[in-house]
């Protein structure tokens, strides 16, 4: 398909990316394209000038600290996630980086990418919600680091403004997780999803029910008690070809269960 | 905008708009027309290629992104006439009938095999999950591959 004219640069340092975006409010940053392309192709988006980050070696790869955080850059693509010796300190990063679509996809986008469209049938914006992952976002004026509920602000927003460029993810230490979800097709995308945390705060995160993941705190971890604090979180989810929202309010509840189970290995 | 993209082993220095697709590049410009544009959408895996050593859909690509990337196609695969281990496989067992499908098939079961010679069903399945084929209904493929790797 024929795209619309647009410019492309690929700068090879952060500071040049910064200063490229911040000099045209039509410009948009291109991490592994697997969704910008698209909307491109279908002009839901159409941006005046492509800023490849591809070349900034300050955005790629994944250190393991000595308390066991992980710093993963926001142009680590899904198969470098799922081939990371460093990354297995939490095992459930991998494990649902190899859900994502398909290898093709796997090998060129990003986990920067994923977040920073906020679509809420993607993967990774509720499971980065419950492991307590913080987001790290560079401006020609410095950077700052927000928690996930000040960083997925709205369906397609985070915290990350024109100008700015979401650098790496801070994701703690922790083993108990888990995730479950229903998806368009085996390793499609989520009609809803849930992601479990069970590391000392027993957490659950919900996608496709509302703009941003849903996070809920669970007092305890029996079905009776998950199924309640879902209920009680009185979910308002979208209808549309795929699920009613009386199917996805239902979905909801199973998946977060389904979820901690996965997250206590049983 | 001018780029060098080596393709098959041959170096091409093109000028084009960063708004073509590298599926556009290799089929329009260097008139390899091996690679299929199938859905247009990154569903269907039938432009799929392999650049720098990674199995990517080409329509979800800028042909400028592939600027200095080594890029193989399905006429890269086998040298003259000769078919490699796993297009003979192909034919012998019946792992195509429109053939649509097929060069973008052949580079994700090379990519597949590249990585791990010796696949699983199971990994040969996952290895093969971005590409659609509506005419085999997929066994004869992986009977194929599976082939292949012996």
């Amino acid at each position: 398909m024929l795209l619309r004219e647009v410019g492309y640069a690929r700068p090879s340092s952060l500071d040049e990316a910064l200063a490229l975006l911040a000099a045209d409010d039509g410009a948009r940053a291109l991490a592994g394209g697997q969704t910008l392309i698209n909307v491109m192709k279908a002009r839901a988006g159409s941006p005046d000038a492509l800023v490849d980050l591809s070349a900034i070696n300050e955005l790629k790869g994944i250190e393991l600290g000595a308390d066991g955080t992980l710093e993963i850059g926001a142009m680590t693509t899904y198969t470098e996630i799922m081939a990371s010796s460093e990354a297995r300190a939490r095992p459930i990063l991998g494990e649902v980086c190899a859900q994502i679509a398909d290898v093709q996809v796997r090998n060129r986008g990003t986990i920067g990418g994923n977040v920073c469209t906020n679509d809420p049938t993607n993967h990774l914006p509720p499971l980065l919600a419950a492991i307590g992952a913080e987001f790290t976002i560079a401006g020609r004026e410095g950077s700052r680091t927000v928690s996930a509920h000040d960083f997925f602000l709205g369906v397609y927003m985070t915290a990350v403004s024109q100008g700015e460029l979401l650098t790496s993810i801070r994701v703690p230490a922790g083993r108990s997780d888990g995730f479950a979800a229903v998806t368009l097709g085996i390793e499609g995308t989520c009609i809803v999803s849930a992601a479990a945390s069970l590391n000392g705060h027993a957490r659950v995160a919900l996608g496709c029910v509302d703009a941003v993941p849903v996070v809920l705190d669970l007092e305890a971890t029996t079905e009776d008690a998950v199924r309640a604090a879902v209920k009680g979180a009185n979910i308002d989810p979208p209808s549309d070809v795929h699920a009613s929202a009386e199917y996805r309010t239902h979905l909801a509840e199973v998946l977060a269960v389904r979820a901690v189970r996965d997250a206590q290995g049983s | 905008m001018n780029i060098t993209v080596t393709v098959n082993g041959t170096t091409y220095e093109r000028d084009v708009e960063p708004r073509k697709l590298l599926i556009h590049f290799i089929r329009d410009d260097l008139d390899l027309t091996g690679s299929h544009i199938g859905c247009d959408t990154g569903n269907c895996g039938a432009c799929s290629v392999i650049v720098d050593g990674t199995l990517v859909k080409s329509c979800m690509l800028l042909a400028v992104q592939a600027n200095g990337a080594k890029v193989e196609t399905v006429e890269g695969l086998s040298e003259g006439d000769e078919l490699t281990k796993l297009q003979q496989s192909f034919k012998d067992h019946h792992a195509l009938q429109c053939g649509y499908c097929t060069p973008g098939m052949l580079m994700s079961a090379t990519a597949l095999l590249r990585d791990n010679p010796h696949p699983s069903d199971d990994e040969i399945k996952k290895g093969l999950q971005g590409n659609i084929c509506r005419c085999t209904g997929y066994w004869n493929i992986v009977e194929a591959v599976k082939a292949a790797s012996e």
